[in-house]
């Protein structure tokens, strides 16, 4: 199997990585550029641990090879901040108590993020059936749809504030 | 030393507020680092053989060609790990069980181990292993290992707990029995008799994250761990035994942990990491797959239960009675007997008996899933009470309350109960709004009880104080479900000072004294108590310094809400001295400030609660919905609300999944076929409503400020809850879980 | 004092009775008594039991005091998840 080298773009930065052409992009974005936020539960696409946006798709990184990603844009949990600024969901998600072990919550956030993106006011059907794909052991969901709807309502909020504006 | 912790129901300032947890921040940008988020420099990737076979002899294994391979460093098989546990039957099971010795006893049995310099050379090596196979018969089925022509898988097992002891092996390692009365003189007089058989598929406890670990290990004996476990001590200690190191010379620092649910609390793939890297002089990351995980990792028993209950015309039941079969896996373990224990737990009863097999197949070695053994069995008997209930015309609530355990009654398993919260749930879920909530067509309500022991054991804590009055808390407790919230919120009780000036951190293995795993609900209840006398302690000192900055006296300083103050009217233009002023000045009165616990937290509170449930049953596909479901839980008293509803809620939703889907599936062959989360299904957020809970406070009167064990007892009752529920949905009496799609049209179809 | 051995496997390592009579003031105390009267409990009490006094479960402690009236029960010793 060849190697091959991979320009993208991630979280906003330029970042070049070679790797071989049979290696997912979930192997690469933790072992090559060291961003361990995504997680890896399954490797086959069904736990959603490992989701990341590639040109604003959401996506299990698991089932995209690290080539793929040349010329794309990725964003993964390290890019939700804007700074020292939380994301409203990652505040939420720790308001709410929407975490115990934490280890699906960075594929949780990108995959709320993506739906509340598509549709800022969500129904709570409309909110599980997004988060479908994302698998929790710990908390039931209950608290992450609460978490979910807290930050889609606050998001509306801000975003009404700016349209005054 | 003996510690009073008798509960004093003293006023909170800050348990029971809902604080924003430490390691939040962490959790949501992706900071966080679990078991596979670590690496060394050097390392080597760690690879399993495992056997595809259900039971098979190891006829000869040839390592050569993969041994010669390029970057290949090291090759562990059974001939590279003598049997150092002198006798110790029980640790030779899990070295066994690490790696097979002669015979594979499950698919997915570890048969060799590879340490290569990346992940391709290491998946060739694999392939160059040479194994030759005999197959032989094999079983996986409970009810089949028992029969007398089943293949025996051990010859050194003879059943325990019958006289005279057997002198044929078998697969039946234990029979255990207990009770009180009898329960012949009661069936005697029963009004009504209800006898079921009952089945439970295999389930596994489905955390998250696979199994990983990074070992480093040098040959002078010394070495590193880094590894997700629910108990990093037992894990040292474990492991050292396996390998012949000394106890203190394995550091192993535990990672975030990625949900454990009990399946975290036994060595895998650990032992053989470390064996790998003293082998190779070199790190080595492990790094379990999924499949990995199913097939040769944790999961609970599969069962087979029969039930008889006998009631009298006015509803009291007069005999109890049930005998449990559970599959321990390739391995004897205690698992029959918990479920023996905790059956009728909940009951007030004057016959009772039950009989637990633990019984050995070929499946993976059970381990531990959240109150162990006890949601199958409280789905026998729970279903078994609801049919009771019928006979005798009462309702289901009104049925158990009038049966229900209390203060005095001496419970199934011989010990008599303190005070006690099965009353209180029972009357909380009569008066529920569930319980008044309308139900549709193919809908119906069902309701259970559940019953966990909860535990203490052995714990250590620390409490350092920072020149600037902030607080480290170090603790030996893994932190599974947010326990470093709840306990920094005692600290801070405790210190007199904002939940904001704690940092807790679990320590390492070299930083503390032994701690006891995570499991048994145990981490707030025990690291909770070595907290509060640790933080006293250190309050004796702050008072011994702040007695130095006066020049009084001692025994004439008290210590108020975070503040020394001097007593007496001497001292009485003594302003007081703030936490933050004693640390900032004791570089000058004695050095840095600390305050130390250690001991056995014993007398942990049983724990119970009342499932509310109501399913709609879709006829046309068998499918089952959960429209509503509450939970109604004694906490004794709750630190962090959030993180107690977040147990309920959790553990009802791995209950709903047993109850619904989630089971192994074996082919005739043996093999797992379903070792994946796409066909092994836990419920995803669109299977789920919000799932209502009610914290009810009965202090634990073993507990300084009242707390029990939170973590098991949610997974209980829901097996039953929704059996009930969906009987009362569509009048069939489901008695095999999974009650998936297929099981109930099956039953629907036959029904009509 | 009377001592209540709640399981069968426990019994049998006392001749199959369902209480012993033992003399103790703390645990350590009770299971020397009882390895005295009964040889084969060495074995399970090495591999580890529990007891109950008054209805608390004692697994590890075996320094816990047992007042002169109490409840006593055996158990086999229990794990969580």
């Amino acid at each position: 199997m060849s190697t091959s080298t991979v320009s993208t773009t991630i979280n906003g930065d330029a970042v070049q990585f070679a790797c071989p052409t049979d290696e997912s992009l979930l192997d690469a974005i933790r072992n090559r550029v060291g961003l361990t936020g995504v997680k890896e539960g399954c490797g086959t696409g069904d736990c959603g641990a490992c989701s990341i946006t590639m040109d604003g798709r959401l996506v299990c990184s698991c089932l995209v090879l690290g080539v793929e990603a040349n010329g794309r844009a990725i964003e993964t949990v390290e890019g939700m901040a804007d700074g020292d600024q939380l994301h409203p969901l990652q505040e939420k998600f720790i308001e709410h108590a929407a975490l115990q072990c934490g280890i699906c919550t960075p594929g949780f956030l990108i995959a709320a993020r993506v739906l509340l993106e598509r549709n800022p006011d969500p129904t709570e059907k409309e909110i599980r059936y997004a988060l479908a794909g994302n698998l929790c052991r710990c908390t039931g969901y209950d608290k992450i749809v609460r978490a979910v709807q807290a930050a889609a309502k606050e998001m509306r909020k801000a975003s009404k504030k700016r349209t005054r504006k | 030393m003996r510690q009073d912790t008798k509960f004093t129901n003293q006023n909170f300032r800050v348990i029971g507020s809902r604080v924003n947890r430490p390691d939040g921040m962490d959790k949501v940008t992706g900071r966080a680092r679990y078991g596979a988020d670590y690496d060394a420099p050097g390392q080597l990737v760690g690879l399993f053989l495992r056997s595809p076979h259900a039971h098979a002899r190891i006829v000869s294994m040839d390592i050569s060609r993969a041994e010669k391979l390029a970057g290949v460093k090291a090759i562990i098989t059974a001939d590279d790990l003598p049997d150092l546990t002198n006798g110790n039957r029980e640790m030779l099971d899990i070295l066994e069980n690490s790696m097979a010795r002669g015979r594979a006893l499950y698919d997915g049995h570890a048969v060799a181990a590879v340490a290569a310099s990346d992940v391709k050379t290491a998946r060739k090596a694999l392939k160059l292993i040479k194994v030759e196979y005999e197959q032989l018969p094999h079983v996986t089925d409970v009810d089949e290992a028992m029969q007398p022509d089943a293949p025996v898988i051990h010859d050194w097992i003879f059943t325990q707990g019958v006289n005279p002891t057997p002198k044929k092996p078998s697969n039946v390692c234990n029979r255990t029995e207990m009770g009180h009365g009898d329960v012949d003189a009661g069936f005697a007089r029963a009004a009504h008799i209800i006898e079921k058989s009952y089945k439970t598929e295999q389930t596994h406890q489905g955390y998250i994250e696979p199994h990983a670990c990074v070992a480093s290990m040098g040959p002078d004996g010394s070495g590193e761990l880094w590894v997700t476990t629910q108990g990093h001590f037992a894990y040292r200690n474990v492991c050292a035994e396996l390998l012949g190191l000394d106890i203190a010379k394995l550091k192993v620092t535990s990672s975030e942990i990625g949900g454990g649910f009990g399946g975290k609390t036994h060595v895998w793939a650990e032992p053989i990491a470390l064996a790998l890297s003293r082998k190779a002089n070199r790190p080595v990351k492990v790094v379990m797959t999924r499949d990995e995980v199913f097939r040769a990792t944790g999961p609970a028993s599969s069962t087979s239960i029969d039930v008889k209950i006998g009631v009298t015309k006015k509803g009291r039941i007069i005999a109890a009675s049930a005998e449990l079969r559970y599959a321990d896996g390739a391995f004897p373990g205690p698992w029959a007997i918990l479920g023996a224990m905790t059956s009728f737990a909940c009951y007030d009863l004057k016959n009772v008996k039950t009989v637990g097999y633990d019984v050995i197949c070929n499946r993976p070695k059970v381990a531990a899933y959240r109150a162990p053994s006890a949601p199958m069995a409280a789905f026998a008997i729970e279903s078994t009470v609801d049919l009771a209930a019928a006979a005798v015309g009462m309702d289901a609530v009104d049925f158990r309350i009038k049966n229900a355990a209390k203060k005095g009654t001496l419970s199934s398993y011989g010990v008599t109960y303190g005070p006690i919260g099965i009353g209180p749930t029972l009357d909380a879920a009569k008066n529920h709004p569930h319980m008044k909530a309308k139900l549709k067509k193919n809908q119906g309500r069902g309701m259970a009880c559940g019953f966990w022991f909860n535990f203490g054991g052995q714990t250590c804590s620390t409490i350092n104080i920072a020149a600037d009055g902030t607080v480290n808390l170090s603790v030996g407790t893994i932190d599974v479900g947010g326990s470093r919230a709840s306990l920094s919120l005692i600290a801070a009780e405790e210190l007199g000072i904002p939940y904001e000036h704690v940092k807790a951190s679990v320590a390492d293995t070299a930083s503390l004294g032994h701690n006891d795993m995570t499991d048994g609900s145990r981490g707030t209840f025990s690291s909770g108590m070595a907290t509060i006398v640790a933080a006293r302690r250190a309050i004796e000192v702050m008072k011994e310094r702040a007695a130095a900055m006066w020049d009084i006296p001692v025994d004439k300083v008290d210590w108020k809400d975070g503040h020394a103050v001097a007593k007496g009217k001497k001292n009485s233009k003594l302003a007081p001295l703030s936490l933050k002023e004693i640390a900032e000045n004791s570089p000058n009165t004695g050095g840095p400030i600390a305050g130390h616990n250690e001991f056995v937290a014993d007398g942990a509170g049983v724990s119970f609660a009342s499932h509310l449930c109501d399913v709609e049953v879709d006829p046309e596909t068998g499918a089952t919905r959960i429209v509503r479901y509450t939970v109604i839980q004694d906490a004794g008293k709750a630190i962090h609300p959030d993180y107690v509803e977040g147990q309920f809620q959790g553990g009802a939703a791995q209950g709903i999944g047993w109850a619904l889907n989630e089971e192994y599936i074996y082919g005739e062959d043996g093999r797992l076929q379903n070792p994946g989360f796409l066909d092994y299904r836990i419920p995803v957020c669109s299977d789920l409503p919000f799932i209502d809970t009610q914290i009810l406070e009965i202090p634990n009167p073993d507990h300084p400020y009242g707390v029990r064990g939170v973590g098991e007892t949610s997974i209980v009752p829901p097996l039953a809850a929704i059996g009930n529920a969906i009987s009362n949905a569509v009048g069939l009496r489901m008695t095999h879980v999974p009650m998936s799609p297929p099981r109930i049209l099956a039953a629907l179809e036959a029904g009509e | 004092m009377r001592v209540e051995i709640a399981t069968s496997n426990l019994r049998a390592a006392a001749d199959g009775c369902s209480h012993v009579h033992l003399e103790a003031t703390n645990i350590r105390g009770l299971y020397a008594d009882l390895v005295r009267q009964y040889p084969a409990f060495e074995k399970l009490v090495r591999k580890g039991i529990a007891v109950a006094i008054n209805g608390r479960i004692f697994q590890d402690d075996w320094t816990a005091p047992i007042p002169a009236d109490a409840e006593l029960v055996l158990l086999p010793y229990i794990e969580g998840g």
